[in-house]
């Protein structure tokens, strides 16, 4: 699929914008950026959050109109600025991150919905409706029943109904917002076919996202921005997600193994045969003092399951789990947090966090006996305990009382850790701990860990990114259906030799 | 004015400052029109208006911080009182003596609590809209209240409870001192005590909390039965202020009582909200309402004004906020 830089010369962009500036309250969101895609090419727009991808997306689509002195053209005509409107009906789509598709209707309505619209007779045809829905499926050569309800089925599934309905819309350029965050490996790969299914009927493809390793094998060319300018335009071949990673937050990363002999500390857990019908099966392992186990597994493997287990929320069928020596068995996640398990959630937008409350209230939830005296909570001990562990772990916050919501994706991370360090524990589960965490604010939230880890705390660290535990964990267990299957050091192994193993 | 304004929010916090303001609104406008407004009858007869509504309005605050609500609250009250009345009657009617009011005071809160404890573990459990399960209940001990009196009133209580609807201490209504008191301990459990905190943090994302350790379960019982223990406390101040129990007494004060929480700035989808702008805002409505009454205005009327108030409250909300994004906005 991707074209050689020959042709890329000789071609005539689809879509070209030049000299394009924005600013929110005085904020320059984009400072002179130049974007341009090609007809039928594949084409990743990189960048971190808030480097003004999606503001750029908005200009395309006329959500925002860029500041005078911009140029846009789209298939051989020039505009000013663009209106939804025009972008929609001149074959501009975006499929967003939540996809912005109505579960409770049936597929054909989700996919042909906006032919409908604003037509005179104001009446819904929904055979013709039908009929579109199944032409635009084929066109992608999926077969779905158009008439079950969306939600009957799985994301994977939902996201290729948002593609299938910027089909109806006879698409030219197609943006997908992070098309693969939530994707199993099988769905991406699926999802990959697609694209080039659409690239080769001469549909240009856009991937918005700062995970690339899938995509990069099928573009063409990577546009990366950052801190609202433009770093630059790249040809795919032969880039790495390392280099990626340093375009987009304009740092290199001293990545190096991490892991070391810690069999010298006391074990902490001990896991047995532990076993949960339908969930994990036999899962036996031990973490010790001052040790970092990563698990490494597809969305589906059974980690989140295993997780949640020992953290008291779920009653395992059968097998043993022993914590400092003693057999425990425990009826809550109060029972397990008060024996010294602490569980961060991989869902921190709707599990781990309360997000309208404040930070401060988020980081003393579990915790609430610390702040009491004589029987009554009191203000002054919560914001000590607070301030505490803000500087503890440099986070970066106005006020107390702000909402947690208002808080970079990093800096709501390490008030969650921090949240489950002021419980004291012996054994800190990390649940897939960097969704959702910029690149350059990762590396922080690992420094931590270490930090951690070293003081003596025993970690599990549960991720579906090998280099996360490759480099971060002193043992890789790789879990697939609910059981684990194989044992890794990273010290003598390669970051490959795991990758090997978990996309086999 | 903006800068009245925000000198109100910031010596007194956001959510107190708009009732205060409203507050210091129905005072003003009611002074200047009426000059027997500001007279020992006026707040007289506020001050034992105020309780029946105020104990009510408490009750439903608990449940709508955890972004449920307690439809029950009024009948809640009337099954209380009528459980008291009970107790008086088995014990003599009019010779009836403290020991029985005493006992009988106690059964009816524990009858209160009871139907809360009922709704708490209903919803605990099954995960029901509050709406359904409250509604349920109303219903319920509506019925077995209408069966149990023939829909007829019960009187004939001793002389020695009219102090507790009627009588003053040190000038100060008796049932105000109650009120007081018990905005007084809502106020200390939302603010000092693990419950509290709980209940607003359910009331943003149940489920994170559950995921933090906090048995969500005990929390929205113990919501639910503190909310049906406060109906039986304003169950029996009705029962001493009109010294008979009917079931469907105070029915319509229901959604006012919603409505008072709103005023007082309770998030209607729960999580944030505190006792005493609603206090406050208790006392502008029921300003509202004498003040026109003194006016001469039909009492429906002032019913519709308090309407009105509401509805010009929510959109004064959209337009601070409005004005607050385009501040902002500006840098």
């Amino acid at each position: 699929m991707a074209l050689t830089d020959h042709t890329l010369d000789s071609v005539r962009p689809l879509l070209s914008l030049q000299n394009i500036n924005i600013s929110f309250g005085g904020v320059q969101a984009l400072k002179n950026v130049s974007f341009d895609v090609l007809p039928g090419e594949v084409h990743c727009l990189a960048g971190e959050n808030g480097s003004g991808k999606s503001t750029l997306i908005k200009i395309i689509t006329g959500v925002y109109q860029p500041a005078g002195g911009a140029s846009i053209s789209f298939d051989g005509q020039s505009y000013d600025h663009m209106s939804p409107v025009v972008a929609q009906s001149k074959g501009i789509q975006v499929i967003w991150q939540d996809l912005a598709l109505f579960p409770e209707m049936t597929v054909a309505e989700n996919i042909a919905f906006q032919t409908v619209l604003g037509r005179w007779p104001r009446l819904v045809n929904y055979r013709h409706m039908r009929e579109l829905a199944i032409q635009a499926l084929d066109r992608l050569g999926v077969l779905l029943d158009v008439d079950a309800p969306l939600k009957s089925f799985p994301i994977a599934q939902r996201q290729i109904v948002a593609i299938a309905r910027a089909l109806v819309g006879e698409a030219k350029v197609v943006f997908m917002d992070e098309p693969t965050a939530s994707l199993t490996q099988s769905e991406t790969d699926h999802l990959l076919n697609i694209v080039r299914t659409l690239s080769g009927r001469g549909v240009a493809v856009v991937f918005v996202s700062h995970r690339l390793a899938e995509v990069l094998d099928i573009s063409s060319r990577l546009t990366v921005l950052r801190d609202g300018g433009l770093v630059g335009v790249y040809p795919t071949a032969g880039m790495t997600q390392s280099r990626i990673t340093e375009l987009m937050t304009g740092k290199t990363f001293d990545n190096h193994v991490r892991a070391a002999d810690r069999t010298t500390g006391s074990k902490v857990l001990k896991v047995d045969g532990l076993t949960r019908r339908g969930e994990f099966d036999s899962v036996s392992f031990t973490v010790r003092e001052g040790e970092t186990l990563g698990i490494i597994g597809l969305l589906g493997a059974g980690r989140t399951e295993l997780a949640l287990t020992l953290f008291g929320m779920s009653k395992p069928d059968s097998g043993a789990i022993t914590l400092n020596g003693h057999s425990v068995q425990f009826q809550s996640n109060r029972a397990a947090i008060d024996a010294g398990i602490a569980y961060l959630s991989e869902d921190r937008l709707s599990l781990g966090l309360i997000q309208p409350q404040s930070i401060a209230d988020n980081l003393v939830i579990s915790s609430l006996h610390k702040i009491q005296k004589n029987g009554v909570l009191s203000d002054s001990r919560k914001q000590q305990l607070v301030a505490g562990w803000i500087a503890e772990l440099g986070v970066k916050i106005g006020q107390q009382g702000d909402a947690i919501s208002t808080l970079s994706g990093g800096n709501q991370q390490r008030v969650a850790i921090a949240k489950w360090l002021a419980t004291d524990p012996k054994l800190l589960i990390l649940d897939a701990p960097t969704v959702g965490v910029d690149v350059g604010a990762r590396a922080g939230i690992f420094d931590i860990v270490a930090k951690l880890a070293d003081a003596g705390l025993a970690i599990i660290l549960i991720s579906d990114e090998v280099p996360e535990v490759y480099f971060n964990a002193d043992r890789v267990l790789h879990m697939a259906q609910g059981q684990i299957v194989g044992t890794f050091d990273p010290r003598s192994c390669t970051l490959q030799d795991i990758e090997a193993a978990v996309y086999a | 004015m903006t800068r009245f304004v925000e000198l109100f929010q910031n010596r007194l916090g956001r959510e107190l400052a708009g009732p205060l303001l409203a507050l210091l609104a129905v005072l003003v406008i009611f002074g200047l029109s009426s000059p027997q407004f500001f007279s020992q009858a006026t707040f007289g007869s506020v001050a034992f208006q105020l309780p029946e509504l105020g104990l009510l309005t408490l009750a439903m605050l608990f449940p709508l911080l955890t972004g449920g609500l307690n439809l029950a609250i009024t009948f809640t009250a009337n099954f209380a009182g009528l459980t008291l009345a009970w107790a008086l009657k088995s014990q003599g009617g009019l010779d009836a003596g403290p020991a029985a009011m005493v006992l009988g005071c106690i059964l009816a809160i524990g009858a209160g609590a009871a139907t809360g404890l009922v709704m708490g573990l209903v919803l605990a459990y099954t995960r029901a809209h509050p709406i359904l399960v409250s509604l349920s209940m109303m219903i319920f001990i509506r019925g077995l209240g209408e069966f149990l009196t023939r829909g007829g009133d019960i009187s004939g209580f001793p002389d020695f409870i009219r102090p507790l609807g009627h009588g003053s201490l040190l000038g100060i209504p008796v049932p105000l001192i109650l009120l007081i008191a018990c905005v007084a301990l809502w106020h200390f459990l939302l603010m000092r005590t693990k419950l509290g905190f709980n209940t607003y943090m359910v009331g943003s994302n149940i489920e994170a909390v559950r995921y933090s350790g906090i048995n969500t379960r005990k929390v929205i019982i113990l919501v639910y039965t503190l909310s049906g223990a406060m109906s039986a406390v304003a169950g029996i101040i009705m029962l001493a202020r009109f010294n008979s129990v009917r079931v469907g007494h105070g029915e319509s004060y229901l959604l006012i009582t919603v409505l008072a929480c709103f005023l007082g700035g309770i998030n209607p989808f729960g999580g944030f909200g505190r006792v005493l702008p609603v206090f406050v805002a208790l006392v502008v409505l029921q300003l509202l309402s004498s003040g026109l009454n003194l006016l001469g205005a039909n009492q429906h009327l002032a019913t519709a004004v308090w309407g009105l108030l509401l509805v010009g409250i929510m959109i004064l909300r959209w337009v601070a906020s409005q004005y607050k994004s385009i501040n902002t906005s500006k840098g």
